[in-house]
């Protein structure tokens, strides 16, 4: 590995991890998507997530945030050691992971410098640090602006309203750098992004690398990895990772397409990102 | 949003729920020409009162309790099961407000408002009303300076008779509606306001209304007059003890301002709403209207009703006068099993005359809450400009919110907007908080306050600061 020591437990343990989206309604089934999903992601390393559409990039993002609507049959999920599925989302949050949405949600009448700073000092109280009053805020938002290019006029405009696409995502790399998190999962952060706009995300999300946080990048393309360089790419198909290697892997999907791994990788087990455990045996649905 | 987080919203604290012991001065139940005669008396009415109540009763025995058109549901009121005249007793005439009993003191203490002028931090004078009369009035030497009447409505009727005539029922006739033909007929206190030609009021004038003894409807009545020029901002709050059995409150509220004057009235109602399974709380039935008489006056009401089982409330204009301005701005917050059926109507006669409308309106739990707006625009009524929003908030899927727009124009020049919007906080919304760090119960709060923000702004600084608190507290445990 990169930086650290092998010894040492990684940041985020993903083991054998099977999730279903509920139903909307009342009646119906959960639908499985995460079938046996293992990875191991260590403090300073960018992993790139890859997959096909429906094979449960999402899913994973939103499995690991807690957002409603999913249930966790079976397999773990460990965070710095703690159980990751036993928290509340702002519980999660306030422990140091962070998503950046793949579509950010508008809060009409809340003004995006409020919102921040009440999420800024939401995660400072937990942590026992003092809350930072307007003023302070102000100054460290502003620092953080710069690294995204978000101008002043769009902090008092109410939270991702009328954003256009590109706003929208430099604003949810900026939430990421003023709430400092030690686990930062970024879903599609690329998509609609125009090529000027993708270069501002991905040098605001490099200079926010760093050797105690890690990343998880999850993208649909390649073209996202010629800026932000992951230390490792893992392949999801089907709910389970079926192929990891170094960045020089995302190159070669790109040329050769997802089918080759679908095809390839179903019929044999799993490549693993840490390899701390065996192959997946058919898991018994809890 | 899961069934259990409705559940809590509905068991929601309600802290104003206390009683206060005291020794009380009350007429027995039931409502008749003697009880009415009794009333007038206790006051020292002159003659011309006593027969102006008179004939509202008359009129109001012809009328009907109105259960059709509005989108409230409740049970037949019984008018003789209810006391019309309920006061603590004290001394007949305090010489200043030290004499006023230490029990009502505390009682106004612990509803955070402070009788005592010499803790005059918010620069707000106060006028108390107790049940049926008005306790305290404060700072009323100072206004006097200014050749401004603020004082009990009672206390009216010696000090400026003609005034009192010549303005009450001008603009809510007796018979204008069931409650406020009942309201004309037993009304006891509620302030009045005289603000002579010229003079901006130095200082905010409040009234805060208090429903202590049982049994008891509340029926006060308030007359607000500005003189060519004048200005003031006048606002009132309102609470009352929990209780399992519902009571009345119906009051009139009239308006009026002549020549290039200004009134801002604001109201933050959060009477006692009721249990979670619909026991008890205000039946709030209230007629406000202000009649902007003069050319280029304005009337602007801001509202923030959170209380009451029941609330029937369309605080009106009627712009006569050429180029007056008249604004309603609206929150109003239905939880538990509360029902809400308000608006406004805004009546332009006048050439060159403008409204606004800005109405959000909040359900969570099994609220119900209906926005009920008419916009009429006469004939004369050239260049006259109407523009209306109404925005609905649902919180979890029990609760209901219905929009009523009226739109009369007869005027060929007159431009009209409209807009309405429902939305629901939805999930994606409080996750979206939640993985930023913020409780969800804090998420709510701050969806509710932007939701509400344009009207808020509206009120003064002291107020919006208790309006937005309140909301808090009324949605307290509105999630999980």
């Amino acid at each position: 590995m990169t930086r650290e020591s092998a010894s040492e437990r990684p940041m985020l343990e993903i083991r054998s991890l099977h999730a279903s989206a509920k139903p909307s309604g009342s009646s119906g089934a959960d639908t499985p998507i995460l079938n046996g999903l293992d990875l191991s992601i260590r403090r300073g390393e960018v992993h790139a997530l890859m997959g096909p559409n429906g094979s449960g990039k999402s899913t994973l993002a939103h499995v690991l945030a807690g957002k409603p609507g999913y249930r966790v049959t079976s397999g773990e999920v460990l965070f710095e050691g703690r159980d990751l599925t036993a928290m509340t989302p702002e519980e999660r949050a306030r422990a140091g992971v962070f998503l950046a949405f793949q579509y950010p949600v508008e809060i009409p009448g809340v003004s995006n410098m409020y919102f921040l700073k009440q999420a800024a000092n939401a995660v400072r109280a937990s942590r026992g640090q003092e809350e930072l009053d307007a003023i302070e805020f102000l100054q460290l938002a502003r620092e953080k602006m710069k690294l995204v290019e978000i101008p002043e006029a769009l902090m008092s405009r109410a939270v991702n309203e009328g954003f256009s696409g590109g706003e929208k995502k430099r604003n949810e790399i900026l939430q990421m750098a003023l709430l400092d998190p030690r686990l930062a999962v970024l879903d599609e952060t690329d998509s609609g992004l125009d090529i000027d706009a993708l270069r501002i995300v991905a040098s605001g999300v490099n200079a926010l690398r760093g050797p105690e946080r890690a990343m998880l990048v999850i993208t649909h393309y390649q073209r996202l990895l010629e800026y932000i360089v992951p230390d490792r790419v893992h392949v999801l198909s089907g709910g389970r990772i079926v192929r990891s290697g170094g960045k020089e892997l995302a190159r070669e999907l790109e040329a050769k397409g997802y089918g080759w791994v679908a095809q390839g990788g179903e019929s044999r087990a799993p490549k693993r990102a840490a390899g701390e455990r065996g192959p997946d045996g058919p898991e018994a649905a809890a | 949003m899961p069934n259990e987080t409705v559940e809590q919203l509905a068991r929601r604290e309600y802290k104003w729920g206390f009683t206060t012991p005291i020794e009380q001065d009350v007429v027995e139940p039931g409502l008749s020409e003697d009880v009415i005669r009794l009333i007038s008396a206790k006051k020292g009415e002159p003659a011309w009162m006593i027969d102006w109540r008179l004939e509202a009763y008359r009129r109001w025995q012809k009328m009907e309790e109105p259960h059709h058109w509005a989108n409230v549901r409740y049970p037949a009121i019984d008018y003789q099961a209810i006391r019309y005249y309920a006061a603590p007793r004290q001394k007949a005439k305090l010489e200043s407000l030290d004499e006023l009993d230490p029990e009502l003191r505390r009682t106004y203490e612990k509803l955070g408002i402070s009788l005592d002028e010499q803790k005059r931090l918010s620069g707000v004078a106060v006028d108390a009303v107790f049940d049926s009369v008005s306790v305290a009035t404060t700072f009323k030497k100072e206004l006097e300076k200014h050749g401004i009447i603020f004082c009990p409505f009672s206390e009216a009727l010696h000090k400026a008779p003609e005034l009192v005539q010549q303005y009450l029922g001008s603009v809510v006739p007796q018979g204008d509606n069931f409650f406020a033909a009942l309201n004309s007929a037993v009304f006891t206190d509620g302030s009045f306001v005289y603000i002579p030609p010229g003079v901006r009021c130095p200082m905010e004038l409040s009234t805060y209304f208090r429903i202590n003894a049982s049994e008891t409807g509340q029926f006060e009545r308030t007359l607000i007059i500005a003189d060519r020029g004048a200005y003031v901002s006048y606002l009132e709050g309102c609470t009352a003890p929990q209780r399992d059995e519902n009571q009345l409150h119906a009051a009139v509220v009239e308006l009026v301002a002549l020549d290039d004057a200004e009134i801002k009235y604001s109201t933050v109602q959060n009477w006692y709403p009721g249990d979670a399974e619909g026991r008890g709380g205000i039946y709030n039935f209230v007629t406000k209207r202000g009649k902007c008489a003069g050319r280029r006056s304005k009337i602007s009401w801001t509202q923030v009703e959170t209380g009451s089982a029941i609330t029937w409330k369309y605080p009106s204009c009627i712009l006569l006068g050429d180029e007056s301005v008249g604004e309603f701005y609206s929150v109003a917050l239905t939880a538990r099993r509360q029902q809400a059926d308000t608006g406004t109507k805004m009546i332009h006669i006048g050439k060159g005359t403008r409204s606004t409308i800005i109405s959000k309106g909040i359900s969570a739990g099994h609220g119900q809450n209906s926005y009920r707006g008419l916009v009429r625009i006469q004939k004369g009524a050239d260049g006259a400009r109407n523009y209306s929003q109404c925005d609905s908030l649902l919180i979890g899927d029990e609760c209901g919110a219905h929009t009523f727009p009226y739109l009369e124009v007869a005027n060929p020049t007159a431009q009209v907007e409209h807009e309405a919007t429902t939305s629901k906080i939805g999930e994606d919304q409080l996750f979206y908080c939640q993985q930023r760090g913020i409780s969800e119960e804090d998420a709510v709060n701050m969806i509710v306050n932007g939701f509400c923000k344009r009207v808020l702004r509206e009120l003064p600084m002291e107020f919006a600061v208790e309006a937005q608190k309140l909301l808090g507290v009324s949605l307290e445990g509105a999630v999980g």
